[in-house]
C-alpha cells in the first residue's frame, strides 16, 4: 500500500506516469467518496490561496488548500463561497480537513444552490493531471468564458475520475449585510413542499428553503441589506399566511440553523446507510413515502432529500417512476453502487470519456460506473 | 478565414443525398435549390459567405436522428442552425455541409411553476420563452442581445450570455435538461426538472460545445419569478481608469447590481449622435441596474451613488421614473446600431478580469493608432466581458485584414492580462486560429477527443473552434475523399 502526497504539480504528474496500479485520489477524505487502505494519492500538499482579487470577486488557490483557510481569507474581505459546501465530518464520522478542490471534485452545495447555483457553477478554471500524467487546464479566471468546450463543469463532479485537480479559479461573492429565518410549524410534508416551492415562486429572493419533518419545521431564509430582508420579511411572511403564521428568527439563530441544515446533523442513526436524493421539488413527498426512509430532511425546496434506510437497502427503484438520482452518501455495499447507473447510451458515452482522459483505468477506477 | 476545401465525393453524391433525405422528411423540410439554399449561406458574420449543399428543417426530434444517420453514413458535414444569429460564424456552412436548422421545432412542451422550468424545443426563440410565461409572473434569465430572433439550441451551442448575467448567470446556470441527438442518430435524454444531473456532466459539457457534439431539440430551463421592479442609474466620468475603479468598489461592497454596462467616448459620440438619449459627453460612462422593490432599489441607488460620488463624477442621473430609465438605457441599446452609422464593424468579445479594465482600454487606444482604424467599447462591466467595436469600410481594399488583425491583437492581449478570447459569442471560425494564444496543444488535444467520443468522423460542425491545421488530420481520416 502507497500513499502519496505530492508537493508540486509535476510531482503529482510523475506519480501518475510512474504508477502502474490503481489510486483512490484524496482531497481532505471528508467526503466518503474513496475508502482508505489501498493505494492512494492526496491532493493535501499542493495547498495556498495563488490569487485573490476581492475587487473582481475571483481566487485561484491549489487543490488542496483548506476549506477553512479559503472561507477565513474570505471573510476578511467579507466574502464567500455562494454555494455553501457543507461540512460532512460529523455525518460521515470522518476526520480531515476539506479542501476546495475536494468540494468542486465532489461538486458540494449547501443550501444556497436553488438561488445562486452549485459548486459547478462557481468553478471557473482547472488545472488537473490526467491518467497518462499530462498537466492540462481548461477555464481561466474570468466570470464569463466560452472560449473552447467547458471541460471546467466536465471535471467538476467528476470525483477524480478523469484526472487530479491541482488548481482551481472560481467566483465568490459578498456576504450578505444580514439575515432572517421564517419558521413555520406543524405542516405535514406535502403542505411544506407546498410552503416551500410557493415562497420560491414569490419575488422575494428566498436563499434557502428546507423542511425538518422531525422538527416538524419548516424554513426560509433571506438575504441581503438590512432594510431589504426587513421589508421582505414582512412580505413572505403575508404572503405564505395560509400556511400558518410564521415565526422570525434573527440573524445569528437564522446563520446557526442553516449550518445545521447544511451539514445534516440530525442523523443520530450512525448505523443505517445515508442517502442523497436529487429530485422534482413537487415529487418529493410522494418519493419520500415511496421510499419509506427512517429519517429524512428535505433541502433545495424538496429538490434535495437527505434521508437514512437500513444497511444495504435501495431506494432506486422506488425512484424510478418519478425521475431523479439517489447517491449513497455513507455506507458500503457491493451490489449497489454508490452513483446512481445511468441510461445505457449515457454511460457508453460517459465511459469513452473516462477512457480517453484515463486510458489505462488508474484514477479511482469504477467509482462512478 | 479560410475554410476547409468541399468534399468533391460529396458534391458528386448530391442527388442521392437529396434523394434519401426525401425518404425521411416531407418536401417542404428539404431545400437544396441553389436560388434557396443561398438563404442559408451565412450567420450574423456575414462578411463570410457560402451556401450549403442542402439545408433540412425537421420538425421532430425522430426526423433530426433520421437526418443526423444518412448524412453519418454518407460523411456529409452538419452544421447546425439556431436563427443564424451568430456573430462568430458559428452557422456557416461549408460547400459540401447540410445545413439543419431547428426554427420548426418551436413548440413550448411543458409549464411548471412550482418546481420553477419550462420544457421547450430547441428552436423557440430566446424571448418567446420569457413570452410563455411572463404573463405568470415569470421569466428566464439569459437575455443575449439577439434575444428577440436567437433560438435556445444556439444559447445553449455557444453558452450565451447576456447584459443580466452578472446576477443571474450564462446558458449553463440555467439549463436543467437536454434531449439531444448524437451524430450516429442516437436520443439521449441528459437532467430534467431535477439538479444536477447524474454522473459526469455531460449537460455542461454539451453547453458551449458550439454544435459540435449533437443536437439538441428540447431544452428544460430554470425558470424564475419575475422582480418587482428595477431602475438604472447613470454615472459619467472623466477618465476610463476612474470608471474601472468604481465598479470595482460597487462589487466589493456587496451591492449585486442585475448590470453593469459601460461605454466609453467614442461610442458615448456615436450613440449620441444616432439616438439621442441625453448622455453627457465624457470619457467613460456606466449603467449600473438594481432590482426590487421600490424601497430595496432606494436603498442599493443610495449605497451606488455614495460610491460613485468618491469617484468624482461628472455626471450621475438616476431614474426617476419609468421614462427616465428608458432614455438610460435607449443608448446603450441602440449603441451597435449608432456604430453601424458610421461604418461596417466587426464586434469582439475578449473577457478581462475587472481590475486590468483601465490598462486593457489604455492599451486598445493605442493599438487603434498603430492600426489606423477607430474602435469603440460598449461592454458588461461588472463580469469584465468585452465588446469592442472596430470600425472599418467593407469596400476598401484591404480595409477587412487590417481589421481582423487589430481585432486578433486585442483577444491577444484579453489573454496576456489573465482573460480569454471569446466570454459570450463563442470561438465559431473567427476565434478559431486564435485558440493556440488560450490553450497548449496538449489543452486543445484533450478538448478534441472529447469530440472524438461524440463524433468519431468530425461531421458535426467540423471546421470550427479548433485551428485548422490542428484538426485536419482528424476531418480527414476516415473521410472518403472520391
Amino acid at each position: 500500500m502507497n500513499i502519496f502526497q505530492p508537493k508540486t504539480e509535476a510531482d503529482v504528474a510523475q506519480v501518475i506516469r510512474e504508477t502502474n496500479q490503481g489510486l483512490s485520489i484524496f482531497g481532505g477524505g471528508t467526503r466518503g467518496v474513496c475508502e482508505r487502505g489501498g493505494n492512494s494519492l492526496e491532493t493535501t500538499g499542493l495547498s495556498g490561496i495563488i490569487d485573490y482579487q476581492p475587487g473582481a470577486l475571483t481566487m485561484i488557490a491549489q487543490a488542496g488548500t483548506p476549506l477553512k483557510e479559503i472561507v477565513e481569507t474570505l471573510g476578511q474581505e467579507g466574502q464567500q463561497l455562494p454555494f455553501e459546501p457543507m461540512d460532512s465530518h460529523a455525518m460521515l464520522d470522518l476526520t480531515g480537513s476539506a479542501t476546495i478542490g475536494g468540494a468542486f471534485a465532489a461538486n458540494i452545495s449547501g443550501p444556497r444552490r436553488i438561488q445562486v447555483g452549485a459548486a459547478r457553477d462557481f468553478l471557473l478554471g482547472v488545472r488537473f493531471v490526467d491518467g497518462s500524467g499530462n498537466i492540462l487546464k481548461s477555464g481561466g479566471s474570468v466570470m464569463k468564458n466560452v472560449t473552447g468546450y467547458d471541460l471546467v463543469k466536465l471535471l467538476a463532479g467528476s470525483h477524480g475520475t478523469l484526472g487530479v485537480i491541482i488548481q482551481v479559479a472560481f467566483k465568490v461573492l459578498p456576504v450578505a449585510e444580514t439575515q432572517s429565518t421564517l419558521i413555520l410549524e406543524g405542516l405535514d410534508d406535502e403542505a411544506a413542499i407546498d410552503a416551500l416551492t410557493t415562497a420560491m415562486n414569490s419575488p422575494f429572493d428566498v436563499s434557502g428553503a428546507a423542511h425538518a419533518p422531525s422538527k416538524n419545521q419548516t424554513y426560509l431564509r433571506l438575504e441581503g441589506f438590512n432594510k431589504s430582508v426587513l421589508y421582505r420579511t414582512e412580505k413572505l411572511q403575508a404572503y405564505l399566511k395560509k400556511f400558518g403564521e410564521a415565526q422570525v428568527v434573527n440573524a445569528s439563530q437564522s446563520e446557526s440553523l442553516w449550518t445545521k441544515i447544511r451539514n445534516v446533523d440530525i442523523f443520530a442513526d450512525k448505523d443505517a446507510d445515508i442517502w442523497r436524493l436529487s429530485v422534482k421539488p413537487t415529487d418529493a413527498p410522494k418519493i419520500v413515502s415511496a421510499v419509506g426512509f427512517k429519517q429524512h430532511l428535505y433541502d433545495w425546496s424538496g429538490g434535495l432529500i437527505w434521508g437514512t434506510l437500513p444497511k444495504g437497502s435501495n431506494p432506486r427503484s422506488a425512484l424510478s417512476e418519478f425521475g431523479g438520482h439517489a447517491t449513497r452518501v455513507r455506507g458500503q455495499s457491493g451490489s449497489i453502487p454508490k452513483f446512481q447507473p445511468q441510461s445505457p447510451l449515457v454511460a457508453d458515452l460517459s465511459e469513452k470519456i473516462r477512457n480517453k482522459f484515463d486510458p489505462r483505468g488508474i484514477l479511482n477506477a469504477g467509482l462512478m460506473g | 478565414m479560410e475554410m476547409p476545401a468541399p468534399n468533391q465525393n460529396v458534391l458528386k453524391r448530391k442527388p442521392e443525398l437529396v434523394k434519401r433525405l426525401l425518404s425521411v422528411l416531407p418536401r417542404d423540410a428539404v431545400i437544396d435549390h441553389e436560388a434557396e439554399t443561398k438563404a442559408y449561406e451565412c450567420d450574423a458574420l456575414s462578411a463570410y459567405r457560402c451556401p450549403p449543399i442542402a439545408a433540412v428543417l425537421p420538425r421532430t426530434t425522430e426526423e433530426t436522428a433520421a437526418i443526423l444517420k444518412i448524412c453519418n453514413e454518407m460523411q456529409v458535414p452538419v452544421v447546425p442552425r439556431g436563427s443564424g444569429t451568430s456573430l462568430s460564424g458559428g452557422a456557416l456552412p461549408t460547400a459540401d455541409s447540410v445545413i439543419l436548422g431547428v426554427a420548426r421545432m418551436n413548440a413550448v412542451l411543458e409549464i411548471n411553476y412550482p418546481d420553477r422550468y419550462i420544457k421547450v424545443q430547441s428552436g423557440r426563440t430566446n424571448l418567446s420563452v420569457t413570452g410563455a410565461v411572463e404573463a405568470d409572473g415569470f421569466f428566464y434569465a439569459p437575455d443575449p442581445s439577439s434575444q428577440l430572433a436567437c433560438a435556445i439550441a444556439g444559447n445553449i451551442a455557444m453558452n450565451s450570455g447576456g447584459a443580466h448575467c452578472l446576477k443571474y448567470g450564462v446558458t449553463s446556470n440555467n439549463l436543467l435538461g437536454v434531449k439531444f441527438v448524437t451524430m450516429q442518430g442516437d436520443i439521449i435524454e441528459i437532467g430534467g426538472p431535477h439538479l444536477d444531473a447524474e454522473g459526469l456532466d455531460l449537460l455542461g459539457l454539451i453547453c458551449g460545445s458550439e454544435g459540435q457534439l449533437g443536437i439538441v431539440t428540447e431544452a428544460t430551463l430554470r425558470i424564475l419569478p419575475k422582480p418587482e421592479g428595477a431602475r438604472p442609474v447613470l454615472i459619467g466620468f472623466d477618465n476610463n481608469e476612474t470608471a474601472g475603479a468604481c465598479v470595482a468598489d460597487i462589487v466589493k461592497a456587496g451591492i449585486l447590481p442585475v448590470a453593469i454596462e459601460f461605454m466609453d467616448s467614442p461610442c458615448i459620440k456615436a450613440t449620441e449622435a444616432f439616438a439621442g438619449a441625453g448622455y453627457p459627453f465624457c470619457e467613460a460612462l456606466l449603467i449600473v441596474e438594481v432590482e426590487g422593490s421600490q424601497a430595496e432599489i432606494d436603498e442599493q441607488l443610495e449605497k451606488i451613488t455614495a460610491i460613485a460620488r468618491k469617484h468624482d463624477p461628472v455626471e450621475l442621473r438616476e431614474a426617476k421614473d419609468e421614462d427616465q430609465a428608458t432614455r438610460i438605457w435607449l443608448g446603450r441599446k441602440s449603441a451597435f446600431g449608432a456604430m453601424g452609422q458610421l461604418n461596417d464593424y466587426m464586434c469582439l468579445d475578449g473577457t478581462i478580469p475587472v481590475t486590468q479594465l483601465p490598462y486593457v482600454l489604455r492599451r486598445m487606444n493605442e493599438l487603434s493608432e498603430e492600426f489606423g482604424l477607430k474602435v469603440g467599447n460598449v461592454f458588461h462591466a461588472g463580469d469584465g466581458n468585452l465588446h469592442p467595436l472596430i470600425l472599418y469600410d467593407a469596400n476598401k481594399p484591404g480595409d477587412l485584414e487590417t481589421c481582423e488583425a487589430f481585432g486578433a491583437e486585442i483577444l491577444k492581449l484579453c489573454v496576456e492580462v489573465g482573460g480569454c478570447l471569446t466570454g459570450e459569442h463563442g470561438v465559431g471560425i473567427e476565434k478559431r486560429d486564435l485558440m493556440p494564444v488560450q490553450f497548449q496543444p496538449e489543452d486543445l488535444e484533450a478538448q478534441m477527443q472529447i469530440k472524438d467520443v461524440f463524433d468519431p468522423q468530425w461531421l458535426l460542425n467540423p471546421a470550427k473552434v479548433f485551428p485548422l491545421d490542428s484538426s485536419a488530420e482528424r476531418r480527414n481520416a476516415s473521410r472518403s475523399l472520391s
